[in-house]
């Protein structure tokens, strides 16, 4: 299981849960759930980036080995989106880049079209992108052209906790896409991490789960802990379901003998 | 289309009726479901809603968990300049009140800008009175380009615009506006403004909907609660801020529930007597109805009040508040608020007072992004 890395963006983790900053009562228990949950990658909302304020900047609270994850959280368009990118870098964020485009403030579902057309002028600029998705064949593989590092579909709405409830589109992604896929957004419970994990998602990105959880620490553990789990069972080779019982001695297996 | 006809209907309806027929069975089909209509936020709002305050309480503290986690966004009103020109019978800045009129000149207003971005906030709402020959879009325009050079985020709470001056001032950087329609009532409204711009009930009624035309991030809209049977506006307005969310998706909306204060001049007695059970009710029966609606509470309350009603949906909060022209700076005595605010802790106190109640003060929630490019 060691050598199980997990290689995204031309980097390679041993964790595969990735974790954000927003939500928190207190910013400050965000060293205390990196640890515990042990992931490496974690989101940030630009938007609340404060480098000029002396304190409270939740930039002070991520550990140094965390690879950031600067989103575009707030962008409507495909242009903003890239602006908001751009500052990022400026301010010293490093490359990488979770594209979120977001125009309906009700249901929170992000633009696909918006979405690629950003991609694509990001990772012709060299960004590391990863953009955040419906779970839909068809934006996939626009993304996979247009240079993403990973596809990352929803599993649920932002912040609804529902679970995978894009699990049989999640899966064509698995199958079809070459690129990492990491569900993102929806997932409520360590249980529904691990699941997707033993469908063969590469990676889960989870925050509002432990962000408002009353022990955020504690549930980082667990859904570090699920994840893991999911991976293990997804390496192993679960046996296929079957709607009837199966004979553990083939039926037939007399045509073979003697 | 506007929602000015969608308006008038519910201003036509026998509401009083409507509220009064409401039955437990109503309040308990739309607490179970997931998406509510109009009527089930009726029946929230409805005296029969009374006896599920606590398990309103509970859905709707959920709900705002899951989609603001536990965040309070911290603005602070400025207040740039106190000519008006209408005659609000509520209000202290009515044109018939004999108070001391100013208005911020650019280095008084860096000044102030000084004095409240020192406190670490971020979010900064400008207001003038209605008086556009005095507070002119150019004045307006001019003191944005001060005050962003302190804050990433400025929002007007001025007179009702057309939509190519709310674009203006969208270019000029402004991300944000406040509108409060104070009444939804269209009979009530002009004995309320009997006289000035404000008067037009339908083009302030329609301002937010230009606001979002023209481009606008965050709308904030309410109804001044009091001035009519509070059960009323409080249904229009949360019907006002679905049409607004529905029809322009990509705006943030957002919804204050002022009550009505006390304040210099006429004393003018509310038509509706507007209690913490009710704000309450209303509060929650808007969270549950649109659980990604921001809501913000002001220093219009009381600290004890504004803390206990923490987890029940708000997501904005006004902190270090003046209501006076310069009060951030000017010490002089006979400055006069637009109205008597109850909150008059700090910005310090009341992160302290948040962080004591588990939630994180939010100072910055966006970044400006024409510098950018
Ligand atoms: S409420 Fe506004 S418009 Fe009316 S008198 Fe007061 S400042 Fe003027």
């Amino acid at each position: 299981m060691n050598n199980d890395i997990f290689k995204l963006g031309g980097l390679e983790f041993e964790s595969r849960l990735l974790t954000g900053t927003g939500k928190y009562a207190d910013d400050s228990v965000i060293p205390d759930v990196c640890e515990a949950s042990g992931s490496q990658i974690i989101t940030v909302a630009l938007r609340r980036v404060d480098l000029e304020s002396d304190t409270g900047n939740v930039m002070d609270f991520i550990p140094k080995h965390m690879q950031l994850l600067p989103n575009t959280s707030g962008a409507r368009t495909a242009e903003e989106a890239v602006r908001i990118a751009r500052l990022a870098k400026a301010m010293g964020c490093g490359n990488w880049i979770k594209i979120e485009v977001i125009s309906d403030n009700k249901y929170l579902l992000p633009d696909g079209y918006e979405t690629a057309k950003a991609t694509e002028i990001l990772a012709k600029e060299g960004f590391v992108v990863l953009p955040y998705v419906n779970a839909d064949l068809y934006i996939a593989r626009s993304l996979v052209d247009a240079g993403a590092a990973a596809v990352m579909p929803l599993g649920a709405p932002i912040g609804t906790n529902r679970g995978l409830k894009t699990r049989e589109m999640v899966r064509i992604l698995i199958d079809e896409i070459e690129l990492p896929i990491i569900v993102d957004a929806g997932i409520g419970r360590p249980s529904e991490a691990c699941e997707a994990m033993e469908m063969g998602a590469d990676a889960c990105l989870v925050n509002t789960a432990i962000a408002t959880a009353s022990d955020p620490a504690l549930m980082g553990r667990a859904f570090g802990r699920a994840v893991k789990a999911g991976r293990e069972a997804y390496l192993s080779g679960p046996g296929a379901k079957h709607s009837h019982a199966k004979a553990s001695s083939p039926l037939t297996g007399f045509l073979h003998e003697g | 289309m506007s929602f000015y006809p969608i308006c008038a209907e519910y201003n036509d309806a026998p509401l009083a009726e409507q509220f009064g027929s409401v039955t437990e069975h109503d309040v308990r089909r739309a607490l179970n479901k997931t998406t509510l209509s109009p009527e089930d936020f009726l029946a929230l709002l409805s005296p029969a809603a009374v006896p599920f305050l606590e398990e309103m309480a509970a859905k709707a503290s959920q709900l705002t968990l899951q989609h603001f986690g536990r965040t309070i966004q911290l603005f602070t009103p400025l207040y740039m300049a106190n000519f008006c020109t209408n005659k609000c019978v509520y209000c202290g800045f009515n044109t018939k009140n004999k108070i001391p009129r100013s208005q911020l000149g650019p280095e008084e207003l860096e000044k102030e800008a000084e004095a409240i971005a020192a406190t670490g906030l971020k979010h900064l709402l400008i207001l003038t009175g209605d008086a556009r020959a005095k507070s002119s879009p150019e004045y307006i325009e001019s003191a944005v380009e001060i005050l962003r050079k302190h804050f990433p985020s400025v929002s007007i709470e001025i007179y009702a615009m057309t939509e190519e001056e709310y674009a203006r001032l969208i270019e000029a950087g402004v991300d944000g506006m406040t509108m409060f329609q104070e009444t939804y009532n269209e009979e009530l409204y002009p004995e309320l403004h009997p006289a000035g711009p404000k008067h037009d009930y339908r083009f302030r009624l329609d301002a937010p909907e230009r606001a979002c035309k023209a481009g606008m991030r965050v709308v904030n809209i309410g109804a001044l609660l009091g001035l009519d049977d509070w059960r009323h506006d409080a249904l229009k307005t949360g019907i006002h801020a679905a049409y607004l969310q529905n029809k322009y998706p990509e705006v943030d909306i957002a919804v204050s529930l002022p009550r009505i204060r006390t304040h210099v001049g006429d004393a003018f007695t509310p038509k509706s007597l507007v209690s913490d059970t009710a704000l309450v009710q209303n509060m929650l029966a808007l969270r549950i109805f649109l659980p990604r609606c921001g809501i913000t509470i002001s220093t219009r309350e009381a600290p004890d009040f504004r803390e206990n009603i923490l987890p029940l949906g708000v997501t904005r909060m006004s902190a270090g508040v003046s209501t006076e022209v310069g009060g951030h700076t000017c010490e002089e005595e006979e400055k006069v608020g637009q109205f008597d605010i109850s909150d008059e802790r700090s910005v310090d106190e009341m992160c302290e007072v948040l962080r004591k109640h588990g939630y994180q003060p939010v100072f910055k929630d966006w970044h400006p992004l024409q510098e950018a490019s």
